[in-house]
């Protein structure tokens, strides 16, 4: 079972990307990388660009809307995604904790769903 | 509700004082004698529950009851009676009808102020085989000691919706599943008691054995699990494992303030400052581990609270023994070779004979089985760093990084790992 770890981070850890080698918290995400990787349990996933490289797209009442900046809010934003393949959400809530982001930010967790992205793309499911 | 003028608002406060505090005591008594009757321990916590929101309107109106507990006994005793009524009668369980056949016995219900402490019934309900292994501390931190649901699936790591559901299908299975409340009898009982030991370490923590990672979740459950330790040696006082049990915990619990550096930092076992260490909760750890070597039992917990014993000894010695670590360890793993007893007695063969020696133990646990335990890396990248040898210990350190959920942890290895 795949699941998305959701990785929502702060402006300060934004900024972290531009830091030198030796920042703790890139050093962190290294480690935590391979550490999935070694583990069996990475499958994929990318950072994203920071919040305000964002465009929110949405339909209300047959209208185009068009929203520069992310869609929420909030202080955390989305900074990127990881899928993981493990055997419980057990499993996958165990790793989100142990995520760098996990104790600045937040690590949401969610299912991934083949089902639907093989509805959308009319292609077989994978392996 | 509304408070006016100080002096209420005083009074309002100590008997909610009152209440939490008979609350705490009481909790586990009066389900666990509640439910030994019915085998219904989801509806005796109901119960109870009403009993306590009763004791909030009627205690500031008539003045606390001389006897708080029964009070709440006969008050929730009426409300399982209720409930059953407001039910088809017939739907009722047996055991439940017989709770109601006794109440109209004594039509007036003055309970006598004595009943019998069933708490250790509970105790091996909540760790029978039946029940999933996973759940038998979440039961016992909820049946026994009142704690919410949320708070428990916070410390485990689960959702609070699924840790609720899965409390609530552990307790039908209790009381659908034909679980006696008993003290199991002499064959089955040391393996029985393993049970509930294990399940009251568990909530202690799971990482407190400081080979390096400490895994802070189970911080707040550490006094919880002493508790459940101590409930548990009122009630079977001549068992030594409980004793073992509840001197490990207390030797670990003595450590708490010195496992943080001014900063916040983490400091690691070897390099704490042994005056910071709780010197009445060591002597108390001592006393108990002297008690179970009377009773001429060995075991796992008095083992692993030997081991702690040899380290607490530092702190009048100024050095740590580890030829004697290394010997309990070997004990150990001979009983209970897991993880982390292997990664233990590996790091006592590195402090007794050198870190090859060390790495010798490591190298014999099979690789997959570690692949998300911590300790085993961290162990390793410090056995590698005492070696010189830097790029196995890069790839240790960043493994165990990697794997660690504490940031003062994580920190802590990312500034070893340079």
């Amino acid at each position: 079972m795949q699941f998305a770890l959701l990785i929502f981070e702060s402006p300060e850890a934004f900024k972290a990307r531009n830091a030198d080698e030796n920042d703790p918290y890139l050093g962190a995400w290294r480690a935590y990388y391979k550490a999935l990787v070694e583990a069996g349990v990475y499958v994929g996933g990318n950072p994203l660009q920071a919040p305000e490289t964002g465009t929110t797209v949405r339909l209300k009442d047959g209208k185009r809307r068009v929203q520069d900046g992310p869609f929420a809010d909030t202080k955390e934003q989305l900074g990127g995604f990881t899928i993981l393949e493990l055997p419980s959400l057990d499993a996958a809530l165990e790793w989100a904790a142990r995520c760098p982001a996990a104790s600045i930010g937040a690590v949401e967790v969610r299912p991934v769903s083949p089902e639907y992205l093989c509805r959308v793309t009319g292609l077989n499911e994978p392996g | 509700m509304k408070m006016s003028g100080s002096e209420p608002e005083s009074t309002h406060r100590t008997i909610h004082r009152t209440i939490e505090r008979v609350a705490r005591e009481s909790y586990g008594r009066l389900v666990a004698y509640l439910s030994s009757h019915t085998r219904d321990v989801a509806s005796a916590e109901d119960a109870l529950s009403d009993a306590l929101v009763k004791a909030l309107t009627a205690w500031p109106r008539d003045g606390v009851p001389d006897n708080p507990e029964a009070w709440l006994m006969t008050t929730a005793r009426h409300s399982i009676i209720d409930h059953v009524r407001h039910q088809q009668v017939a739907e009722a369980s047996e055991p439940t009808l017989a709770l109601l056949r006794e109440d109209s016995k004594e039509p007036n219900v003055t309970l006598a102020t004595e009943f019998p402490d069933e708490r250790l019934k509970l105790l091996f309900v909540c760790a029978h085989p039946a029940i999933d292994p996973a759940m038998h501390t979440p039961l016992m931190l909820q049946t026994v000691l009142g704690l919410d649901a949320t708070r428990i699936a916070h410390a485990f790591l689960i959702s609070p919706t699924t840790m609720g559901q899965r409390l609530v299908r552990a307790k039908t299975k209790i009381r659908d599943g034909g679980i006696r409340f008993e003290i199991p009898q002499a064959p089955e009982l040391p393996e029985r008691l393993d049970a509930v030991l294990e399940a009251i370490y568990a909530a202690f923590g799971l990482g407190w054995d400081d080979i390096a990672g400490v895994d802070q979740r189970g911080r707040d459950l550490a006094e919880e699990a002493i508790w459940l330790a101590r409930v548990l040696l009122l009630l079977m006082p001549g068992e030594a494992e409980v004793h073992g049990l509840l001197a490990l915990m207390l030797h670990c619990e003595a450590r708490r303030a010195a496992r943080r550096g001014p900063d916040g930092g983490y400091v690691p076992l070897s390099e704490q400052d042994t005056k910071l260490w709780s010197k009445p909760l060591m002597e108390e750890a001592e006393r108990h581990l002297g008690e179970a070597s009377s009773h001429g039992r060995a075991g796992r917990f008095q083992l692993e609270a030997a081991i702690q014993s040899v380290h607490a000894e530092r702190a009048r010695s100024g050095r740590t023994a580890w030829s004697a670590i290394m010997f309990f360890y070997e004990q150990l793993v001979r009983i209970s070779p897991t993880l982390g007893t292997q990664t233990g007695y590996a790091a006592a063969v590195a402090e007794a004979k050198g870190p090859e020696a060390g790495l010798a133990v490591l190298d014999e646990i099979v690789l997959e089985a570690v692949s998300a335990y911590q300790p085993y890396w961290a162990v390793r990248a410090h056995l590698f760093q005492r070696l010189g040898n830097a790029s196995e210990a890069a790839d240790a350190f960043d493994r165990a990084i990697g794997l660690t959920e504490d940031p003062a942890v994580r920190q802590f290895l990312l500034h070893r790992r340079g």
